[in-house]
């Protein structure tokens, strides 16, 4: 049964790269806004003409 | 949420000098591309799913050619609608909404193109070689070593491609559906090549470099990760992004899908074992499965709840819109799935429901269900905006909702009616201690009705399908494909030197060079390969082994590879578990050390006929060649196919050589130079046996047809522990002499 291990190893290596990918994720601030992301998908097709990526038209009166 | 809240994570960029606003084209053609490859190979995947359907009731179906025949025509179906329909699929919804949620075009228009044709020529030829036989057996992995190489190639294509269009993306965050899109693409790479280890011997026949209980483990650490990772989630993706936009409201809760994503792809990947509950499996692995199994359960009804709740207040939506129609039913199907399989995943419930039509049921409130559902949805979607138009017919889209619905319907409940019943059936003893229904035959005729039920639901769905495709030609006619959608958008690195959270510089560095990057993770992955192949060889087996079980005799390699070309796999386990219905039925329960010389693994998913492991020596080898050449002649009422052309055909055996090579190769002990000569004077010799006990009962037949060697290997089948130790321990493996005993013990029977 040592093909359970190569396949132990395998999910591991998975699992861990998506445990760095989580790590790197979080403290680049990816999951510090969980609100607007999910608006601003809506608007894409709009913003095809004219853009509010990261510069959202809302930031701009402040 | 106040309005100053909704900023953006790259608020330092204000105050600068005004951003610079980069102009691009989203490509349009590659999902459009994608897209009628989806319907197309839709149509085909489903049509010869209805055709294998039909010939569970009605075997002539097969029109008496070999390339249709049940056994080669379900692996054509199950890769269609997978691979093709639902790979399409992904590709068409991953291409419009990674373009979108990155405010970049695909990373390279060639990638795109060799992509998209690379998937396609697999398709092909996989629609070719399957039917004429060339299969490995293994399910969702059946075709051979050189289309297996295309496909890794590809998939690192479409690998590049993505991680490309990441790097290079203007929009810092990555939407949830991007992390799903990345987690479909490096684990599919990776279980493709972990499964896909064969010895070619000869282009279009390998054998798998494990063994038995081996094998096994790995088939199904990757098909339950296949269905994990290819069916789930990218569809989940596409979920999160489709479903907000056809709603036009914000999912539920962001929060909730980050979660549903992280949770899932750290539970899912070790759940595969509960495809082999009750096996030769170590029963800690078994454990480890079903624990895992039962835990998935909260993620995926997280996802679920997810996407139901983002409608909320919008049910009205629901009511007008076929798209959305179809999505709700899609997770919510997807909900019934992700509970279900669980459920299904505990060793009790298995003990009932494997190998019965209750995981066809399962399988297919999934595929039917949220992959197709889905699919249509998004093809709803998607073709009024890629030709600027409106859907050409709302009505005839909900005719096809409401057709469908109604198809699945009568797909599913007689499956699990069937399922429950062949469940029962195969376990009830009299009072009196035997078995009530003795007669595996019998509880099958129970269930042929179930089937033709089966089929009348399949037909409902194709021809909803039907109706999206007259629909969708429609809209196309009425508009005007728009090849580019013209964006722009402001690029976040260049407004942001310096992260926050400190120098991550070899992020920076690794961002900064794509294909550099691209590069280093398909070498990781190969290195992942090798890794993986080397203690292969190395690594001692320590699977418990039996001493009188020796390695198939030429004939009966030949005779199994026949078996293996001819799909028999699909009917017929090889595998019976430790309960007393089943050993009272079939004879001693299986054990791993059986299985030490069979690569690949035979054990099967399904029973529709019974179990084989125990065959050899139950029957006459003359009733073998009477029932293949007509099954109703020896058990009427059978559903089993006509195989006449094992008959006429001519056993080919000058690619037995390479076949005990390569075997060879991959551990099975045949003499150095026992190919050359040796083989072919044993295949003879045993031939000969078989026809010379062919003519005692009555039968005639020449040594040199295919039918010889399968009568062979079936007579041989779980025959081996049955030896007695003095019999057949001394003798050497495979020398000339030791071969063909089982068939003169199975004769003398």
């Amino acid at each position: 049964m040592n093909v359970i291990l190569i396949l132990i190893i395998v999910s591991l290596g998975i699992a861990l790269f998506f445990l760095a990918s989580f790590i790197w994720a979080t403290r680049s601030g990816q999951f510090d806004d969980t609100c607007t992301p999910s608006m601003r998908v809506l608007t894409d097709d709009e913003s095809a003409k004219t853009s509010i990526s990261n510069s959202t038209k809302t930031t701009k009166p402040s | 949420m106040s309005v100053a809240a909704i900023q953006p994570t790259t608020a330092p960029a204000i105050g600068r000098a005004q951003p610079q606003v980069e102009s691009f084209k989203y490509d349009n053609a590659i999902v459009r591309a994608f897209a009628i490859a989806t319907v197309v190979w839709g149509v085909v995947g489903m049509s010869a799913g209805l055709l294998a359907a039909v010939q569970l009731f009605f075997p002539a179906a097969n029109l008496n050619l070999q390339f249709i025949t049940f056994g080669r025509i379900r692996p054509v179906h199950t890769n269609a609608v997978i691979f093709a329909f639902v790979g399409n699929g992904m590709f068409m919804g991953i291409y419009y909404s990674l373009q979108r949620l990155c405010k970049a075009r695909m990373f390279s228009d060639f990638i795109s193109w060799f992509h998209f044709w690379g998937w396609q020529a697999i398709i092909v030829s996989a629609a070719i070689t399957l039917p004429l036989g060339f299969t490995t057996s293994k399910e969702y992995a059946e075709l051979e070593w050189p289309i297996k190489i295309a496909i890794a190639i590809v998939w690192v294509a479409f690998t590049v491609n993505l991680i490309g269009t990441i790097l290079k993306r203007r929009e810092r965050h990555m939407y949830v559906a991007i992390w799903f899109y990345i987690a479909t693409a490096l684990t599919v790479a990776v279980l493709h090549v972990t499964n896909s280890m064969t010895m070619p011997a000869g282009w279009f026949k390998s054998y798998s470099m494990y063994a038995g209980v081996q094998d096994a483990l790995v088939q199904w650490w990757y098909g339950h990760n296949a269905v994990a990772f290819f069916l789930t989630t990218p569809y989940l993706g596409m979920m999160y992004y489709f479903l907000p936009k056809a709603a036009n409201r914000p999912v539920f809760s962001y929060r909730l899908s980050i979660i549903h994503f992280w949770a899932l792809i750290f539970v899912y990947i070790w759940a595969g074992p509960h495809h082999l509950l009750y096996t030769a499996l170590p029963d800690w692995a078994q454990s480890l499965g079903m624990v895992f199994s039962l835990m998935l359960i909260a993620p995926s009804w997280g996802g679920m709840l997810n996407g139901l709740l983002t409608l909320r207040g919008a049910w009205d939506k629901v009511r007008q819109d076929p798209m959305l129609k179809f999505m709700v039913v899609a997770i919510t199907a997807y909900g019934m799935a992700t509970l279900e399989g669980p459920t299904l995943a505990i060793k009790s419930v298995n003990s009932l429901s494997h190998y019965t039509d209750w995981t066809i049921a399962h399988v297919h409130t999934g595929a039917l269900g949220w992959n197709g559902f889905l699919t249509f949805s998004v093809l709803y979607w998607i073709f009024p905006r890629l030709y600027n138009t409106k859907l050409w017919s709302t009505k005839l889209a909900n005719y096809h909702f409401w057709i469908a619905l109604l198809g699945m319907m009568f797909y599913v409940v007689p499956m699990y009616v069937a399922g429950v019943t062949e469940g029962l059936m195969w376990k009830q003893f009299t009072p009196d201690g035997f078995l009530q229904y003795p007669n595996f035959l019998e509880i099958v005729l129970q269930i042929v009705p179930m089937y033709r039920l089966r089929a009348i639901g399949g037909t409902l769905y194709i021809i909803g399908v039907w109706f999206m495709v007259y629909n969708l030609y429609r809209t196309c006619k009425s508009g005007q494909f728009v090849p580019e959608t013209e964006a722009q958008a402001v690029p976040f690195r260049r407004q942001q030197p310096v992260t926050e959270h400190g120098p991550h510089w070899i992020h920076r560095w690794l961002e900064a060079k794509p294909l550099l990057f691209t590069t280093l993770s398909v070498v990781a992955i190969l290195i992942g390969g090798l890794v993986e192949i080397i203690p292969m060889y190395v690594v001692k087996e320590n699977v418990p082994t039996i001493s009188s079980v020796k390695p198939y005799s030429p004939l009966e390699v030949m005779g199994r590879d026949i078996y293996i070309r001819e799909g028999c796999v699909a009917c017929h386990s090889q595998m019976v578990r430790p309960f007393r219905s089943e050993t009272e039925r079939y004879g001693e329960y299986s054990k791993a050390g059986e299985f030490v010389y069979d690569h690949p693994f035979l054990w099967g998913s399904k029973r529709i006929g019974p179990d084989l492991h125990r065959i050899g020596g139950k029957y006459p080898n003359a009733w073998h060649y009477n029932h293949l050449e007509n099954p109703r002649s020896t058990s009427p009422g059978s559903i089993m196919p006509n195989y006449p052309w094992l008959l006429t055909q001519k056993l080919d055996v000058t690619s037995l050589p390479a076949r005990i090579q390569a075997l060879r190769r991959v551990g099975v002990p045949y003499p150095e130079g026992y190919e050359n000569g040796p083989a072919q004077k044993d295949l003879q010799a045993q031939a000969q046996k078989v026809v010379a006990d062919l003519k005692a009962g009555m039968v005639t037949a020449e040594t040199n047809r295919e039918i010889i060697a399968v009568i062979a290997y079936l007579q041989r089948l779980g025959t081996d522990i049955k030896a007695a130790p003095a019999n057949s321990a001394g003798a050497p493996a495979a020398s000339s002499t030791a071969m063909p005993n089982n068939v003169t013990r199975t004769a003398a029977k």
